[in-house]
């Protein structure tokens, strides 16, 4: 019994540590030292303060969105489009920062307001998709995901390009009162900061011990069931939506106010799907999710050094990610595995 | 012996039935069950049941909801394990571990939902269940199949996609299925359930010419006509016991008698109806794929007990469901105490006072991985944001006490056993309600927390709580009941007064008597 528990204590690491040797075989098979490679990496992400500040500053939008696709998990949900939700976020943000002329202290707020109305509603149509017309979010959020990039390119080649001329790559800078104060010189806003730590801190409280947090568990489990308990499930679905949205957006918006400092191209950089990932790894162990994210992060940011120093393309840190949430699908929950699982009693036949 | 040969089918027929390959050859086997026994925990499925079935013979297998009839016979498809006794083909026992197993043996059932593979198409679906080979024949297969439909006098396109088909033709696929790998005993649940008259013909034609081959057909059904038109001997079941057996023909009150046991007279209950309605239909009309209610009108009033009889899937479910607000209607009114909802959602009935117990419990009613607490939790009216976890956990405590459930407040509900899920059910529904919609109200209880649940209803009753429930127990009917009526494919009976009726005349209402 000792032993079970001290094994399913030690379970979770042990995915990453394989994930670890197989990226690690990697390495060397390109012949590169598995050690150097991994110390290259570490260096890269936290060898001095500018890079530990840019690892948290890509963590800052990681963490939002995630915190927001625990809700739609919750709920039973697959939230594919959280990474338009963040462009939409993005793209609300850019437009006040681009046309609001206002003095900071009213600004910032607003742009934030914005950008989670922008990708609540993005995430609600998703929503109604699903809820109304029978579209699996999974698809509907992919074609939303489309048209939210779509939309971007068209308003950094048309109605906003800068002064000079579209140049298909960005908006004209925006003005310095419209950005989130930033740390020193980093791309870190320490107000983001606060904010994804006070959203994690809120999201865990919410499916914790909230009835709406309750009505969302029940949902997920059995909405058949729910729904007969008094859990109306299209609202409920739709709320967790915009909530995933809401978050998602805001994620947005510190995209362009902070790490960027205009409306680009590819504004995400795909971090709506790496928070996808990011969930799986932690399913609904909300605290976990800010550590799982800065080891994204981290490797994400750290690879980038691996390529300077080992000529190693930096997509290797794509790869140990992957790998990653591959081995933790497939170990899975070791009950699962060892096949433990209670109830399996046997039912009357329904006659 | 009631073989009508004249009434062979004219649409299934294929032109050419002389051209057929002449001749089935077949053994000829002979069945024989000793006191099988089969318990679903509290519940005696099969209580030592012994026939013994002989070869060319069609058998009906008769019984009410819940007497064993389907579990009887999936112990002798291999698809159930007995949990003692003995089954004896051609007087050796048979280990039928599954129903690969009993068809290998030669025993064959088709259930009411065929096991095929709809995308898979009529020839491939044919071919699925033959001995592996890696090269499969498609054209010797084809051969087969088309030989075997001749003479079962069945028309099968054999490039037809399976969810094309009706499930007469299904049916007709899955019989020639087995046929073609040996079978020599047919078993066949309910089969006249969902096909047409037509597709009816065509399936009794061909299991009296199987008969007439040696094969033993059985038919398990409820349906007392065909049973008289079709089978030469029928077996009652009642409670997981076989309580007779008769010669066909043989008078139907007399099989109904047998089904349903002589209810004892009892105290008479005392009366609880007040005058107001509690609930009024007007012209209700509801309509699903495989069954539709029309134009129909009932009062049940405040303090009353209402009782629907019927075979499961005549309605019953339907009427409730309409009730509850979870299927739209397609005509008429509902008024709950002089209100007209019709067009209320079912949460909005739901706080009007209506509960809904539906009769799954992991499926429909209890989330798996939710505890007992967090459901009472849900169920209550929300009091602020934050679930006040102390005030449920007594909450809870004190209806697990109340309810006598085997659980503790954290305990999640799927580890609890399926009574004191039932239980759980009851222990969800609030305080004051006017009317409670129950399905199958103690269906897996034991009499005595049957007997519990019932005096808690009946507390409620009293408060002036008006209930509608769906039982397959006439005894339960007429025990609790005030009134009952039938319902058979969709249309409700006249209602009767619990007091005055019998199991005879219920039997009656349930066979379509109106």
């Amino acid at each position: 019994m000792n032993r079970e528990r001290l094994l399913r204590g030690i379970w979770p690491v042990v995915p990453v540590v394989a994930a670890l040797i197989v990226t690690g075989l990697l390495l060397a098979a390109f012949g590169v030292s598995p050690l150097d490679g991994f110390g290259a990496m570490l260096q890269g992400a936290f060898g001095d303060p500018t890079r530990t500040l840019s690892v948290l500053a890509f963590w800052v939008p990681m963490t939002l969105a995630a915190s927001g696709l625990v809700v739609t998990l919750t709920a039973g949900l697959w939230n594919i489009g959280v990474e338009g939700q963040i462009v939409m976020g993005a793209v609300a943000a850019s437009g006040l920062a681009l046309k609001l002329d206002a003095p900071r202290g009213v600004l910032i707020p607003l742009e934030l307001l914005a950008a989670m109305v922008a990708g609540a509603l993005w995430a609600g149509l998703a929503g109604i998709l699903k809820t109304r017309g029978k579209v699996h979010e999974i698809f509907g959020g992919l074609a939303l995901n489309g048209v939210a990039i779509i939309a971007t390119n068209y308003l950094i080649s048309g109605p906003w390009q800068p002064p000079e001329g579209g140049t298909f790559r960005g908006t004209a800078p925006f003005p310095a009162q419209a950005m989130l104060p930033l740390y020193g010189e980093s791309r870190l806003s320490p107000l983001s900061f606060l904010i994804a730590l006070v959203v994690v801190i809120g999201v865990y409280l919410v499916l914790r011990g909230t009835y709406p947090g309750l009505r969302l568990k029940g949902l997920g489990k059995n909405p058949r069931s729910a729904f007969l308990l008094g859990v109306s499930s299209e609202r409920e679905a739709l709320l967790a939506m915009m909530a995933c949205g809401a978050l998602a957006g805001l994620g947005g918006a510190v995209r362009v106010l902070s790490w960027f400092d205009s409306l680009r191209q590819s504004i995400s950089g795909g971090i709506g799907y790496l928070a996808l990932m990011v969930v799986m790894l932690a399913g609904f162990r909300v605290l976990l999710l800010p550590l799982i994210t800065l080891f994204f992060s981290a490797v994400l940011s750290g690879s980038i050094t691996l390529q300077l120093r080992t000529q190693l393309h930096s997509s290797l840190g794509g790869i140990l990610t992957g790998v990653l949430v591959l081995l933790v699908l497939m170990f899975g929950d070791l009950r699962q595995l060892t096949g433990r699982a209670s109830g399996a009693k046997e039912e009357p036949a329904d006659e | 012996m009631l073989c009508k040969e004249e009434s062979v089918p004219q649409v299934a027929l294929l032109p050419n039935v002389q051209a057929c390959p002449s001749g089935l050859v077949g053994g000829k086997m002979q069945v024989s069950l000793q006191n099988i026994r089969k318990y679903f925990g509290a519940v005696r499925a099969n209580d030592g049941i012994s026939l013994t079935l002989a070869p060319g013979r069609i058998y009906g297998l008769l019984g009410e909801n819940g007497a064993g009839k389907s579990t009887l016979m999936k112990i002798l498809s291999g698809y159930h394990k007995a949990d003692s006794g003995r089954i004896e083909l051609d007087g050796r026992r048979a280990n039928l571990g599954s129903p690969a197993d009993a068809l290998a043996s030669g025993v064959g059932m088709i259930y009411q939902d065929p096991l095929d593979i709809p995308a898979m198409r009529v020839l491939d679906n044919f071919l699925l269940g033959r001995d592996a080979k890696v090269v499969l024949s498609r054209t010797t297969a084809a051969k087969a199949l088309l030989d075997q439909a001749c003479k079962m006098g069945f028309h099968i396109e054999l490039e037809a996609c399976i969810e094309t088909l009706t499930l007469g033709e299904r049916q007709q696929l899955e019989l020639l299925r087995l046929l073609s790998l040996g079978a020599e005993v047919f078993i066949l649940d309910e089969p006249t359930t969902g096909i047409s008259a037509e597709q009816k013909e065509s399936l009794f034609s061909s299991l009296r010419k199987l008969s007439e081959e040696g094969k033993t057909v059985i038919l398990v059904s409820h349906k007392l006509p065909e049973v008289q038109e079709l089978c030469h001997q029928v077996f009652v079941l009642r409670r997981g016991k076989l309580v007779g057996q008769a010669d066909i023909p043989c008078p139907t009150e007399q099989l109904v008698r047998m089904m349903f046991e002589e209810v004892p007279s009892r105290q008479k209950r005392r009366s609880l109806v007040r005058p107001e309605a509690a609930l009024d239909l007007h012209g209700l009309a509801v309509s699903t794929e495989r069954l539709q209610i029309k134009d129909m009108d009932l009062q049940v009033r405040a303090g009353e007990v209402f009782g629907l009889a019927g075979l499961e899937g005549s309605g019953q479910r339907l009427l409730l469901q309409a009730c509850a607000g979870l299927l739209p209607l397609a005509g008429g009114r509902i008024w709950l105490a002089g209100q007209d909802v019709s067009r209320w959602s079912y949460h909005r009935r739901r706080d009007k006072g209506v509960a809904y117990v539906p009769s799954g419990r992991l499926e429909e009613g209890l989330v798996a991985g939710l505890s007992l607490m967090e459901h009472v939790a849900l169920a209550s009216p929300q009091r602020g944001l934050v679930v006040d976890r102390r005030f449920f956990t007594q909450e809870t405590q004190a209806r697990i006490d109340h309810y006598r459930i085997v659980g503790r407040p954290e305990t999640r509900v799927e580890a609890l056993s399926g009574g004191n899920q039932q239980r759980s059910l009851y222990a969800l529904l609030r305080e004051d309600l006017r009317l409670i919609l129950i399905e199958h109200p103690t269906r897996g209880l034991d009499v005595r927390s049957a007997e519990w649940i019932w005096e808690l209803l009946l507390r409620r009753v009293e408060q002036g709580t008006a209930i509608l429930f769906a039982s397959a127990d006439l005894d339960e009917l007429i025990e609790r009941s005030d009134r009952i009526a039938a319902f058979s494919g969709g249309v409700m009976s006249r209602a009767v007064a619990a007091s005055e009726t019998s199991a005879d005349e219920l039997g009656r209402l349930i066979g379509g008597e109106r």
